[in-house]
């Protein structure tokens, strides 16, 4: 049976632009549907705004089934609100109850300046991808796929590190803006598997080098694994400072051998 | 069996298949096509939009062998294109499992999925390529699912009697993007390739009957800027959103096709749209787009309505013999696996005669009851768990103590800009890969094989027969942005823009968009008819004059405004719909996702007219959405037997 949550106040981050100095605007949303998702709550908001002559509040959003990684939003403090492990627009309004007051603000960190509104720039994730979160592998050389047999423990394991969505919740949750947690979930799922091993130092060196350009660093307050949206664990952070400090301190020549 | 040789097929629409035998078509073709050698190709530019499966690795591909490449996206990062949503699999005719697959297996599945109304040459070339697309995404490093030996696990689809998809949990089309983004990003921090992010197409220039170039508006600044090239490939994705309810991301729009379209690409049986089985039921009326359920989950789950109309018992409560199997029931031989379209149709005829459950009695259960008790919980979560998570969040159920509610929804569009074998539009120099075309899945695509493709376009066909298209402009001076026609096209787009401003009416885009889709849902949605269309087509043209005249933007055409953006998808969208209904008026003849009530058999199966339908219908632009001409181009079949398709 369908429910409907009401009187909920409304108090939205707007901000004209990156040299703006931006305020919180307040709204009240009478009543809306608890199937209706969060994001659609805003669409509903949009909607009222437009028939008030108003700008619609600019967010960012695509895919609406948690993986495209494109929503974001602080909701009440939290990185994509109250519920555990899910995205912003996996978040349904049976999460809260009436006369609740909502606080949705941007992500907020240096590395992702804000455009406008809600919506901010995660630009910085890209450039430590470019920098070596990849195995170089031309298209057509490839050999049969399962001339490289890969245990199934390490393609568990790669794949829980894989998961990761690139959203920037881990950032904005921590209160150093670091980005171990996205940074080293890509080295892991690529520096677990055999096909990652040629450049596996390579990469852990460029890739953090690159990431100490953009983000804070981590004091491990933890806070990225658990507003993370697919729960990746903590470890991947050990592991990518293992393979930086093997990458700082080993033989060069060796560096791509055990 | 070559049938109807006497229909001619438009000279515009030379597939130009290559001789010879069916499995050495491609062979020949890259015998015979011309190359350009390494140190000419950075003298050429290929500007590729899109940065989903296809536009990815094709912008990475072409980077490697040395062309110079733009890539587009209107997302903030490459890596969010709606590929990333695909959750069950990518096929390929590896026969790992030894059950007797083969290319040629992949090739018949394919031609008998897509009811025999798609291109064979490209078919075959699809399945030869999809072997070299496993082996390509394993050395990137994608964590597909693994044996305990280490090697590659498969499962089965709908429409295959074979296991033959890959997949990385439920996240195959994630783990793929990501595959081709970083391969990409590597070409980006290369130089190879620029990125122009957040920065949507709204024209392509066409210079002397040949792509010259795009032009772009920038979506933080709305600025719009011209950008010239030798070629221009669009991997631009489907048009699911022209029914507003899809599972298409919200951002997913018709906009580059379509001004392809009008700028003289035929688009080719935009009817053939794909009803995907598996969705969850839409709740209430604020949904702003439905979600999907792997098609995977019917490998272990079971479908079932209840017999009795007037059932209110939970389902775990229903006896069995008061439960109606109705997939297992009608297609024994393919059972719940029976392909998408079969699937779709029969589970809207039993909620339609009022059978079906959940509180708005809009979907049918699928149970894993009898799974769990087989396989054991443990399996079935290793198997499914993160869909079961994604479906408690949506629906607020627990599948497994209670079967989930599904319901067919617009999942993927068959239709799309017409191309040749080289992928080739109808205007030389404009290449279209991915959904974007209308290749390779006829009337229906195939579970798992909307992956395949657009990798297979990307990776293993455009950089093949670009230089083929190439090779002669060698040397050659092509038109660079300071040609009038750049300029033209740029003040034609401010034009727009500023017209969408100007009406100040009463109602959004949003509002109009979904009045569109529900006319397009209910008229040439999962079964359409003569009245129904004819109606449709008074409808919509009344509803898009008063989209011209009654539209609300708020906001201005500088700096970032989602209204304009939407504004502008939503104006496409009417005119595609259009174009959808009267494509779908004049296929006389049901075939896979086009089904025509008019045309069906006593149980109420699709009936094909091979004697006057065996072709492709594709469209060319007059200047008019309400009169666009029709042309043919007819498909022979010479390996695959024209046949009733039957999976009983």
């Amino acid at each position: 049976m369908t429910h409907s949550v009401s009187n909920l106040t409304l108090k939205v981050w707007r901000q004209n632009g990156p040299a703006d100095k931006g305020q919180f605007e307040t709204h009240v949303i009478e009543s809306i549907t608890d199937e209706a998702s969060f994001l659609e709550m805003l669409d509903v908001l949009n909607e009222r705004l437009i028939g008030e002559n108003k700008e619609a509040i600019v967010f960012d959003h695509d895919c609406r089934e948690g993986i495209c990684g494109t929503c974001s939003l602080m909701i009440n403090g939290q990185a994509h609100g109250p519920q555990r492990g899910s995205t912003t627009c996996q978040l349904h309004m049976r999460s809260f109850k009436d006369d609740d007051t909502i606080v949705i603000e941007p992500w907020r960190a240096n590395a992702f300046p804000i455009i406008k509104d809600l919506m901010v720039d995660r630009a910085a994730f890209d450039r430590i991808v470019e920098s070596g979160g990849f195995i170089t592998s031309p298209t057509g050389g490839a050999p049969d796929a399962n001339l490289i047999p890969v245990p199934k423990p390490v393609a568990d394991a790669a794949m829980d590190a894989a998961a990761c969505i690139g959203c920037g919740a881990c950032v904005a949750a921590c209160p150093n803006s670091a980005a171990n947690l996205f940074v080293g979930a890509k080295i892991t799922h690529l520096n677990l598997l055999p096909q990652g091993q040629a450049e596996r130092y390579k990469r852990a060196e460029a890739m953090v080098d690159k990431m100490d350009e953009h983000f804070g660093s981590c004091t491990n307050h933890g806070e990225c694994s658990a507003a993370c949206p697919k729960e990746i664990s903590l470890d991947v952070i050990a592991l990518m400072n293992k393979d930086y400090r093997s990458a700082k301190f080993k033989n060069r020549k060796q560096l791509s051998r055990k | 069996m070559t049938m109807l040789q006497d229909r001619p097929t438009d000279t515009k629409l030379i597939s130009k298949v290559p001789d010879g035998a069916l499995a050495d078509k491609w062979d020949n073709f890259k015998a015979n096509a011309k190359l350009v050698n390494p140190s000419n190709k950075r003298k050429f530019k290929i500007i590729v939009v899109g940065t989903g499966l296809a536009g990815a690795s094709a912008a990475a591909s072409l980077a490697e062998l040395g062309y110079r490449v733009d890539a587009f996206t209107f997302h903030d990062s490459p890596r969010r294109a709606h590929s990333i949503a695909a959750q069950g699999g990518i096929n390929a005719a590896k026969n790992y499992q030894g059950d007797g697959d083969s290319v040629s297996r992949l090739f018949t599945d394919t031609i008998k999925g897509g009811d025999f109304r798609s291109r064979e040459g490209n078919v075959y070339r699809l399945a030869q390529v999809s072997v070299n697309i496993i082996d390509q995404m394993v050395a990137q490093g994608v964590p597909f699912a693994r044996e305990y030996g280490g090697l590659l696990d498969n499962r089965s689809f709908g429409g295959a009697q074979v296991s033959r998809t890959f997949y990385a949990r439920g996240q195959t089309g994630q783990q793929l993007l990501l595959g081709a983004y970083q391969q990409l990003s590597r070409q980006i921090g290369l130089g190879g390739v620029r990125l122009f992010n957040r920065c949507e197409l709204v024209d392509i220039v066409v210079i002397d009957g040949r792509a010259a170039g795009i032009v772009t508006r920038d979506l933080l600044t709305g600025e719009l800027t011209s950008h010239a090239a030798h070629a221009v490939v669009l991997a631009t994705g489907g048009y699911g959103n022209a029914y507003y309810l899809s599972t298409n991301a919200m951002n997913c729009n018709v906009t580059a096709a379509w001004r392809a379209h009008q700028r003289g690409a035929y688009f080719a049986n935009p009817c053939y749209t794909q009803i995907h089985p598996t969705c969850i039921p839409q709740a209430d009326e604020t949904q702003s787009k439905l979600t999907l359920m792997s098609e995977s989950l019917r490998n272990d789950g079971r479908v079932w309505v209840p017999k009795n109309f007037d059932e209110n018992r939970a389902a775990h409560e229903i006896p069995e013999q008061d439960r109606d199997y109705f997939l297992e029931r009608l297609y024994p031989a393919y059972g719940n696996l029976a392909p998408r379209d079969i699937s779709s149709r029969a589970a809207k005829r039993l909620v339609d005669k009022g059978l079906g459950v959940g509180p708005l009695k809009n979907g049918v259960y699928l149970d894993f009851a009898e799974a769990i008790g087989r396989l054991g919980r443990p399996v079935v979560e290793e198997r499914y768990g993160n869909l079961f998570e994604m479906y408690e969040r949506i629906a607020g159920e627990n599948p497994y103590d209670q079967p989930m509610r599904i319901y067919p929804a617009t999942h993927y569009t068959m239709g799309g800009l017409w191309v040749d074998y080289e992928l080739q539009t109808t205007i030389p120099g404009l290449y279209a890969a991915g959904e974007a075309n209308f290749s390779d899945h006829g009337t229906n695509r195939l579970g798992a094989s909307a992956l395949m493709q657009g990798l297979a376009d990307g990776y293993f066909v455009l950089p093949y027969t670009i230089s083929n298209g190439l090779a002669p402009l060698l040397n050659k001076t092509v038109p660079g942005t300071d040609h009038p026609e750049f300029k033209r096209v740029e003040t034609e787009a401010k034009v727009r823009f500023q017209g969408y401003l100007n009406v100040k009416g009463t109602r959004s885009p949003d509002y109009f968009h979904r009045e569109l889709g529900k006319l397009i849902w209910d008229y040439c949605g999962m079964e359409r008819d003569r009245n129904g269309l004819e109606k449709a087509l008074t409808e919509i043209p009344a509803l898009y004059s008063e989209f011209k005249t009654d539209l609300r933007v708020t906001g201005t055409g500088e700096g970032i405004n989602q209204t304009l953006e939407k504004a502008g998808r939503v104006d496409d969208f009417f005119q595609l719909g259009t174009l959808m209904c009267k494509d779908a008026l004049t296929r006389e003849e049901s075939a896979g996702g086009h089904f025509r009530v008019e045309y069906q058999t006593e149980e109420g199966e699709a009936v094909r007219d091979d004697e006057n339908f065996c072709h492709v219908a594709a469209w060319e632009w007059t200047g008019d959405e309400n009169n666009a001409t029709r042309h043919e181009e007819q498909l022979t079949f010479e390996t695959a037997q024209l046949a009733t398709r039957s999976y009983k």
